[in-house]
């Protein structure tokens, strides 16, 4: 369990203010002009030291993304876009971050920014966000009055400036490209790759996209040295980490944990334990609607971790634990979940824009039993079909959890078949 | 140069080459609806996955991914086949089973793809998508249901015609391709999208329902509604043009070809010559070859050579123009072509032609537009400009009216003045065309058409010697023609003094007794009153206005023929279908017409005709290649008229007899002038 010494999110349910002189004093802030002063690599080499892996849901180590970045510029500006448009069902830390704690991101901004040798970094927050947008827009603007970004940011000598950028709610633009796209005012739609945001990003310059809780910890990680965030966790899966329980859960909480703690601990300390005890138990999708979700059986032992999910042929993904106790209807559960993924699929590419669709169709009649048992496997090729096959991840999001559910949960699936046919061949 | 592996066959390419690229060089087919190779790469259609290693253990996109060094590409494993035939039942899930009443049937890339890569069923079995007709205008008919998304029909708007107009709005299946506000697309060259959707939902609206491809005889020929000489490909049926279909010709224009050049042959079925008529007590009146040619005999007899005049139209072929002119000088007549007014020259050809090909366009770095407009005179060609422009290497001023030419150009103002500035490097373009490698000038109509031209064109070739557009290698001094004779016609010297205003004024004093009009129909035909006209032309138009003999000749798609382009390419056109009544081959009825004269041309067919026309211009014979004039002085210097240039084309709906007949063009003209579409408009709407 994470010592609260260790915690980075110290006003995480925002019991104090989340503006400047709080945040100074919870020590944000502190020290920024000494750490801009280092050069950029022993940033960036720092950065790869702690281990710090994307949490956005890919888990893509952050250290080497920034690397990735021209260290001499062609001409073209190079920018930091932060990802806030938080849109994963079941997922809501950066969400807290931002209406609670605004300037730990604002401060890694500017050493992120700093570090890929960035002219200025954009926020691009999710439309829905409408307060944490005005609170983030007010700190800002009060680090800016306070110089601490804008012209010489903190006394460094380093001019950065950073944007709130605000989406209109399309799930989509939640992916870096799209996201992009949709920040140069376009149709929110990915592009391909390659090439590379790192290359070719946002007005064609190159670009890193993070998410809101990998930038906010970077300060954090800067001051007590990535050593220190490479010792909380396990190997390859350092750190704190945000997991917000959702669910059927007694107490649904946002917490800042260590990587690694096992599923059951989580729950049972932080969220009051299951509806009902552990033994009530279904099911857990882990980390946000797009990953299969495990049976209680694996929910026993898993350890909330990259590989460890990875193992379970699952994943962390946004670490958004979503319960569900044996009251669930599982089948009702993913067709909602399938019925969100055709509505936010862009509709660009094929697999996912007509493959969404029929999914959640046969879905609906599955969950009602008006279907056949052979369909259960049309479907389950469907889902490989879609799977891989799109230019983004929207198509596998979109698959993942009904092949999660068929393949802890088919007999469920097939009992409802049957049970329709008895009582409707009765009649 | 990368050296990659598909299919086990070893192939290096060059840098940048994408994998179905390289797949294509050794022959190998994969299957894609999105891409096109004219076009940005979307990558959407899904329909190009192939087995890559090294790589993630996913199937990537062909047609975006570089060839890399290394790589082993597999694109028939059985894994590749469950790719397509993944791709292709979820492209036909929502595709409608309407081939047998689809215009695209036939020559439908979903149909023959899903023949080769689909599976012959379909497990899909909810409700299917509906999507409601789009209005694009009047050439595109939209049926889009049974779109597929694969947004060639947007790039193609965006990229090529500069009229980004057409886009998608919705998300996921319920995603539609639309114009914004429905409105249509307003480009010279909106039909080309019908020939880049794979699919039947874009169709071509003149076109619906009237033919199947394979009831059609294609014939391959050259285009003469405008100077660029598209190549194009005539589908008939019986006696009757179905359609006109753009043919590949990289050098000219790639595989574009106008909305007048698809669409106006609509008008070779209309208003057509179809026999002799001759007026009688100021009637027309039906009459027969030889009747008709013995009334002109009558008339031409014991006039000298200077009371006759010829003139030639935009539409002609060089071997009419050829007989047309031994016709005239046996009778001691001459012939002029330039019928718009061009002050242009025929003395030195290179003063006279594109000289740097449309190819040059490509290389260019400057470009200085002087009394044209591109877009209305040559559509394909200001797409290429257009191109080159986008890829931010040519910088491109204008110097006439303030037009929308699809990209952004320098307006350095409208008076000829301007150039003499440029000239003396007090204007700012001056250094663009000084610093550029292959600056390019393009001299339209609208500079050669006016008193002052001659002085206009000395300036434009002391522009061109001072700025180094001429070089060793590099000539770019351009004539943008805007009639598809002209070249020819300037080649063979079919001009005389003082233009055809003197034709006119002449037959208006009295002096000039005869007109013999060949197809000429873009010139005020009342001053031709008094003297006795002969009209040779496919058309009722302008010109029978006032003629006194109508001599029916056939259209473009009617004859075979040879016509030189703007940039002096010859090239040569087939006969597709026969002309309409007693019309006749215009060099057929000069050479019937010379025997009742008494002077027969020495010529019996169309071979024999070729080769004394190509002894008397040897280039004639020199087939499709763009040729090198040597530089040489040209113009006379003189004063400038402080007027503002002229556009020769206000109409480009209507620039010539077919187009004009032509209902299609008419529907065109009416709606891409301003007026749009209002959806579900009645009587009493504005």
């Amino acid at each position: 369990m994470l010592a609260d010494k260790d915690r980075i999110f110290t006003n995480l349910y925002g019991f104090e203010s989340p503006f400047l002189k709080a945040a100074k004093k919870r020590g944000d802030w502190d020290g920024t002009k000494k750490i801009l002063a280092r050069d950029q690599d022993s940033i960036i080499n720092e950065m790869k030291e702690s281990g710090l892996r994307g949490r956005g849901g890919a888990g893509f180590p952050t250290g080497l993304k920034w690397s990735f970045m021209p260290k001499e510029s062609d001409g073209r500006p190079s920018y930091l876009v932060v990802n806030a448009d938080e849109g994963e069902p079941g997922t809501c830390k950066d969400r807290e971050i931002m209406r609670h704690d605004p300037h730990k991101l604002i401060e890694g901004c500017l050493i992120a920014g700093y570090a890929m040798r960035a002219v200025a970094a954009y926020i691009y927050i999710r439309g829905e966000f409408v307060h944490e947008a005005k609170v983030l827009e007010q700190a800002i603007e009060e680090a800016r009055e306070a110089g601490l970004i804008g012209k010489n940011a903190c006394g460094s000598g380093y001019d950065f400036d950073v944007f709130v950028h605000r989406g209109a709610g399309a799930y989509i633009c939640g992916e870096e490209t799209a996201l992009i796209e949709s920040l140069e005012g376009k149709k929110g739609q990915p592009r391909l790759k390659p090439p590379f945001p790192a290359n070719v990003g946002v007005f064609g310059c190159p670009t890193t996209v993070n998410n809101v809780e990998s930038i906010a910890v970077v300060p954090e990680i800067l001051r007590r040295g990535g050593s220190w965030f490479a010792g909380i966790g396990r190997e390859n899966n350092t750190g704190t980490k945000l997991f917000c329980i959702s669910g059927h859960v007694n107490k649904p909480c946002n917490v800042e944990e260590e990587m690694g703690i096992p599923l059951k601990e989580l729950i049972e300390k932080h969220a009051g334990g299951i509806r009902g005890g552990w033994d009530n138990l279904l099911a857990v999708i882990p980390g946000g609607s797009s990953v299969h979700m495990i049976p209680k059986s694996v929910c026993d032992t898993v350890l909330m971790d990259f590989d460890s999910l990875r193992a379970e042929g699952t994943g962390l993904g946004t670490a958004a634990v979503i319960v569900m106790d044996k009251s669930t209807d599982l089948l009702r559960a993913i067709t909602r979940l399938s019925a969100f993924y055709k509505h936010e699929s862009c509709g660009q590419c094929t697999p996912c824009r007509e493959g969404t669709g029929w999914m959640w169709r046969v879905m609906e009649r599955l969950c009602s039993g008006e279907a056949e048992i052979e369909e259960i496997d049309t479907l389950l090729e469907v889902t490989k079909q879609i799977e891989g096959h799109t230019i983004c991840a929207l198509g596998d999001a979109a698959a993942w959890p009904i092949q999660g559910l068929l393949r802890h949960f088919r007999p469920e699936v097939e009992h409802r078949i049957l049970e329709y046919k008895k009582t409707h061949n009765a009649a | 140069m990368p050296t990659l592996t598909i299919d086990g066959i070893e192939v290096e390419v060059e840098n940048g080459t994408t994998v179905l690229q390289a797949a294509e060089q050794v022959g190998i087919e994969i299957p894609r609806f999105c891409y096109h190779e004219r076009l940005s790469i979307a990558g959407n259609c899904r329909m190009c996955l192939v087995e890559v290693t090294p790589g993630p253990p996913k199937p990537a996109a062909s047609c975006a991914l570089p060839a890399g060094e290394g790589m082993v590409v597999k694109t028939n494993s059985q894994k590749v086949r469950k790719f397509r035939e993944g791709v292709m039942e979820f492209l036909l899930i929502n595709h409608p089973l309407d081939c047998p009443v689809c215009d695209q049937g036939g020559e439908c890339d979903l149909q023959d793809q899903s023949m080769a890569y689909g599976v012959g069923d379909s497990r899909y079995k909810e409700k299917r998508r509906l999507v409601k007709e789009k209005y694009m205008g009047p050439l595109i008919r939209t049926i889009m249901t049974r779109c597929i998304h694969c947004t060639r029909c947007v790039r193609f708007a965006d990229e090529v015609a500069g009229v980004p107009s057409l886009g998608a709005i919705g998300r996921g299946e319920n995603m539609q391709i639309t114009t914004y506000q429905e409105q249509a697309f307003q480009s010279e060259l909106s039909g080309n999208v019908v020939d880049l959707c794979p699919v039947g939902a874009l169709t071509s609206k003149p076109y619906t329902f009237k033919a199947r491809p394979w009831e059609l005889t294609n014939t391959e020929t050259i285009d003469v509604h405008d100077a660029l000489g598209s190549n194009i490909r005539i589908d008939s049926r019986g006696r009757a043009v179905m359609r006109a279909l753009p043919r590949i010709h990289e050098e000219v224009n790639e595989e574009w070809i106008s909305d007048k050049t698809r669409h106006a042959v609509d008008g070779l079925a209309k208003n057509r010559l179809d026999r002799p008529y001759v007026k009688k007590g100021g009637k027309l009146q039906p009459v027969s070859w030889k009747e008709a040619f013995d009334i002109i005999a009558k008339k031409l007899k014991g006039l000298s050579g200077d009371q006759i005049a010829g003139l030639v139209g935009d539409l002609c072929d060089a071997e009419s123009m050829y007989a047309f002119k031994a016709l005239m000088s046996s009778l001691g007549a001459s012939v002029e072509c330039r019928q718009d007014g061009s002050k242009v020259g025929a003395k030195h050809r290179v003063g006279y032609l594109f000289n740097s090909g449309v190819t040059g366009i490509d290389e260019a770095d400057a470009c200085l537009i002087i009394g044209s407009n591109p877009r209305k005179e040559s559509p394909v060609l200001n797409a290429r400009l257009r191109q080159r422009w986008l890829s931010r290497k040519c910088k491109v001023a204008n110097v006439g009216p303030d037009v929308d030419l699809s990209y952004k150009v320098e307006q350095l103002g409208d008076s000829a003045a301007i150039l003499k500035d440029i000239l003396d490097g007090k204007n700012d373009f001056a250094k663009v065309l000084k610093s550029a490698e292959k600056p390019m000038l393009i001299l339209g109509q609208g500079a050669l058409n006016r008193d002052d031209s001659p002085a206009i064109i000395n300036l434009a070739h002391d522009i061109a010697e001072k700025y180094g557009l001429i070089k060793d290698d590099w000539n770019g001094f351009n004539v943008l023609h805007t009639a598809a004779s002209r070249v020819a016609a300037l080649d063979m010297g079919l001009i005389r003094d003082g233009g055809v205003k003197a034709i006119l004024e002449g037959a208006e004093k009295g002096d000039i007794k005869v007109v013999y009009n060949l197809g000429a129909d873009e010139l005020d035909t009342t001053k031709l009153k008094k003297a006795f006209v002969i009209y040779q032309g496919s058309h009722g138009d302008e010109g029978v206005r006032h003629a006194d003999v109508i001599l029916p000749g056939v259209a473009y798609t009617e004859k075979p023929g040879t016509y030189i382009n703007t940039e002096g390419r010859v090239q040569r056109a087939l006969r597709a279908v026969f002309g309409p009544g007693e019309a006749r081959e215009d060099w057929t009825i000069f050479r019937a017409l010379s025997e009742v004269l008494g002077k027969t041309l020495n010529f019996d067919d169309i071979a024999a005709l070729r080769q004394v026309m190509e002894k008397d211009y040897p280039h004639f014979g020199v087939i499709d290649e763009k040729p090198d004039e040597e530089w040489a002085d040209f113009g006379v210097s003189g004063k400038l008229s402080k007027d503002g240039f002229t556009l020769p084309i206000t109409d480009f709906y209507g620039t010539n007899p077919i187009a004009r007949a032509s209902e299609t063009m008419a529907e065109c003209r009416a709606v891409m002038n301003g007026a749009n579409h209002t959806e579900g408009a009645t009587g009493t709407n504005g």
